[in-house]
């Protein structure tokens, strides 16, 4: 080494900032921690002083309110965790010990049951949300996305739990679902076995259901943290679909967005708590009282209510992998909506023709749930294979073909404006919420 | 679009109410009668599960297990509340294998209240020889594993008729009418005065259904008393906090949105 090299002309020599220690807005303790680790200011910048468009209504406290069943999902589902035996002979005897025995037991079983639909009530919820006032158009597509990945790790997760109190409908559950992916050529029949770790749905299948439960469900705090970071770069969409320009558009999170969103959570607890402690069974299968028998098949085998419109698209088509194939990618169509939907206006307030086309959708997909707890006979298959050709039909050819042929209506210039609008009678809104 | 939207809701809450059951379409309507544990304030009637326990041991048990349970449930709150002393004396009625003891033999002993409830069969295999094939259920979740739960059971305790003439039934299957199908390979199990009840009760078949009725809808959910008390205090709190939490937002509110 020779010193021409560090002292030669052709090196540009610049400062680095390996510490960034300091800029915290706080003072005193607060300041010296906020200074070195700046979780402090996060919380402020992004949960105290940021902004959120003024017109938000109650469907945007969804988010919170999810938030706050996977928060209570994962307590409830860790104390489960501590009594439940994942063996296909001690399974069922271990939930009905929890109900039984355990102090609260019957409590945080029931909770985490019932806590297990509600999530899916509200996700739905969300979903019509985004579908509805475009929340899934430029610049939130990939937050879109990351919701629909969520949304399959939420099926998937809700599924192995239901197979784990090791009733009837659970093992049944089980043996239909991981039978489909036996649909897939020449490899199918080995990848069941391999799901399985067995000849047959047994014990090895129930344990590692137990330890993928927990993985993804740990997997969907992940997805959600990503989705939250997203959402706090892309800001919220609002029933006007405009962005906010100034502060007459916004309001700050706290305490106008957290006592909204206080005030919707207790109402949607409350409705919750009614389920949990008057009807605990009544969104299950009473099946699933009767402990797992390989060698009885149950008179009808049906999913949980939240699965009963994929179920009936999977039961419409004769062929299995064909039926396979429509189920999944009825969901994944949600992903590709922000690429088929090519109209500029986001919210359907102003989008007449599109609109009436989505609540034709959300009648589908009620039909199609009713259809999937109905025998998959006579005139239930033609109704279902109906519901499949709108559901498809909606996606790929309606939602391109009225963005680009609709005129949407006169639209306000900004959120304050569409506000007084509102007041003013001047735009019809959604009256439920 | 409010109109589409209301509607959209109805259906939703007809969705939810449309009874599970598609079994049930060639059977009767079931029994409902009124139990003393339906509604928000629902308790279970102590005597009636004691005397459902008696109808259970002196009938139903010679056939069906009840595994899950514990002779000392038979005293725990919310349940038939027989008190220490009588559990003691109803546990020692029966016999249990137990061991090995030192010499490493099995002996029998009477049963203590921490025993499980005495099953009539070793095993599924020796019930069902016993049955003429079929197996009695175990009864410990039965009024939670079937549709219509107690009243369900009710009706299966009082549905049974002589067939009707155009039906022919084979040996050891029995017609009940809200069995659906029909046929039922359990013989009718309540007749007047099958037990005495102590209490002075007159034992009809309509009281012995009831009373079994109630114990095996406690036995299946033992913490239905205190679920729905919990339940109800829950609910007046998140009634006033909500409440509360309404009137928060719309002072906070106020600020930006002058009343018009």
């Amino acid at each position: 080494m020779t010193e021409k090299n560090f002292n030669s002309d052709s090196e540009i020599i610049k400062p680095v900032h390996t510490s960034k220690v300091g800029g915290s807005p706080f003072k005193g303790v607060a300041g010296w921690i906020d200074n070195r680790l700046p979780i402090l200011r996060i919380f402020k910048y992004e949960y105290l002083d940021f902004q959120v468009p003024k017109s938000l209504n109650y469907f945007w406290s969804l988010g919170g309110i999810l938030m706050v069943c996977l928060i209570f999902l994962i307590i409830t589902g860790v104390t489960l965790g501590m009594h439940y035996k994942p063996s296909s002979s001690e399974a069922f005897n271990s939930v009905e010990k929890i109900m039984r025995d355990v102090n609260f037991g019957w409590l945080i079983r029931y909770a985490h049951m019932n806590l297990a639909s509600f999530f899916f009530i509200a996700v739905y919820l969300h979903i019509f949300r985004g579908l509805y006032y475009g929340s899934y158009k430029e610049p939130r597509q990939l937050m879109w996305l990351l919701g629909i990945i969520i949304f399959f790790m939420m099926m998937a997760t809700a599924f192995l739990g239901y197979t784990l109190p090791w009733g009837q409908m659970s093992y049944w559950g089980a043996t239909v679902i991981t039978n489909l992916f036996s649909a897939i050529p020449v490899v199918g029949k080995f990848i069941v076995t391999w799901l399985w770790g067995d000849y047959a749905v047994g014990d090895s299948t129930l344990n590692r259901f137990y330890v993928l439960h927990w993985l993804i469900a740990f997997g969907i705090v992940g997805i959600v943290v990503f989705h939250v970071i997203a959402l706090h770069i892309v800001g919220s969409n609002n029933p006007s679909g405009i962005e906010p320009v100034d502060t007459r558009d916004t309001v700050s999170f706290a305490p106008y967005t957290t006592s909204k969103d206080l005030f919707a959570m207790l109402v949607f607890l409350l409705i919750f708590v009614l389920f949990m402690m008057y009807i605990p069974n009544y969104l299950g299968h009473p099946d699933n009282y009767i402990p797992a028998n390989p060698l009885v098949t149950p008179a009808h085998i049906v999913p949980e209510w939240y699965f009963l419109p994929y179920y009936a698209i999977l039961r419409s088509i004769p062929n299995k992998l064909l039926g396979v194939i429509a189920m999944v990618s009825s969901i994944a169509m949600l992903g590709l909506l922000p690429w088929l939907d090519l109209s500029k206006v986001r919210s359907s307030v102003f989008r007449p023709i599109w609109k009436q086309f989505i609540f034709l959708f959300v009648l589908d997909f009620f039909l199609l749930m009713y259809l999937g707890k109905m025998p998959p006979e006579g005139v239930y298959v033609i109704l279902s294979r109906i519901g499949l050709a709108y559901w498809f039909m909606f996606f790929l050819i309606i939602t391109p073909l009225v963005s680009i042929m609709e005129t949407p209506l006169q639209m306000p210039n900004s959120i304050h404006e569409y506000e007084d609008w509102k007041k003013k009678g001047k735009i019809k809104t959604l009256k439920i919420f | 679009m409010p109109n589409m939207s209301k509607l959209i809701l109805l259906l939703f809450l007809v969705f939810f109410n449309i009874s599970p059951s598609i079994s049930a379409e060639d059977s009767e309507k079931l029994l409902n009668p009124k139990f003393s544990f339906d509604g928000i304030f629902g308790k279970f009637d102590r005597a009636s599960l004691q005397r459902g326990y008696q109808v259970y041991t002196e009938v139903c048990s010679a056939c069906h297990s009840m595994s899950l349970l514990n002779y000392r449930n038979l005293s725990q709150q919310g349940g038939p509340e027989f008190t220490e002393e009588e559990t003691k004396a109803i546990a020692s009625k029966f016999e249990v294998e137990d061991g090995p003891n030192q010499n490493g033999e099995m002996f029998k002993r009477s049963s203590k209240p921490s025993d499980h409830f005495k099953s009539p069969f070793p095993n599924e295999q020796a019930a069902r020889a016993a049955n003429g094939g079929a197996y009695p259920p175990d009864m410990s979740t039965l009024a939670k594993a079937r549709e219509g739960g107690p009243s369900y059971i009710y009706s299966i305790l009082l549905g049974y008729e002589k067939s009707p003439k155009n039906i022919k039934l084979e040996d050891g299957v029995y017609y009940n009418k809200f069995k659906p199908g029909n046929s039922i390979k359990m013989p009718k199990p309540l007749n007047k005065d099958a037990v005495k009840y102590s209490d002075g009760t007159e034992a009809s078949v309509e009281q012995m259904a009831f009373d079994v009725t109630t114990f095996l809808t406690w036995a299946s959910d033992p913490h239905l008393e205190e679920r729905k008390k919990t339940g109800f205090k829950t609910i007046i709190f998140l009634l006033i906090v909500s409440a509360l939490a309404y009137f928060v937002k719309k002072k906070t509110w106020s600020r930006i949105e002058p009343k018009m």
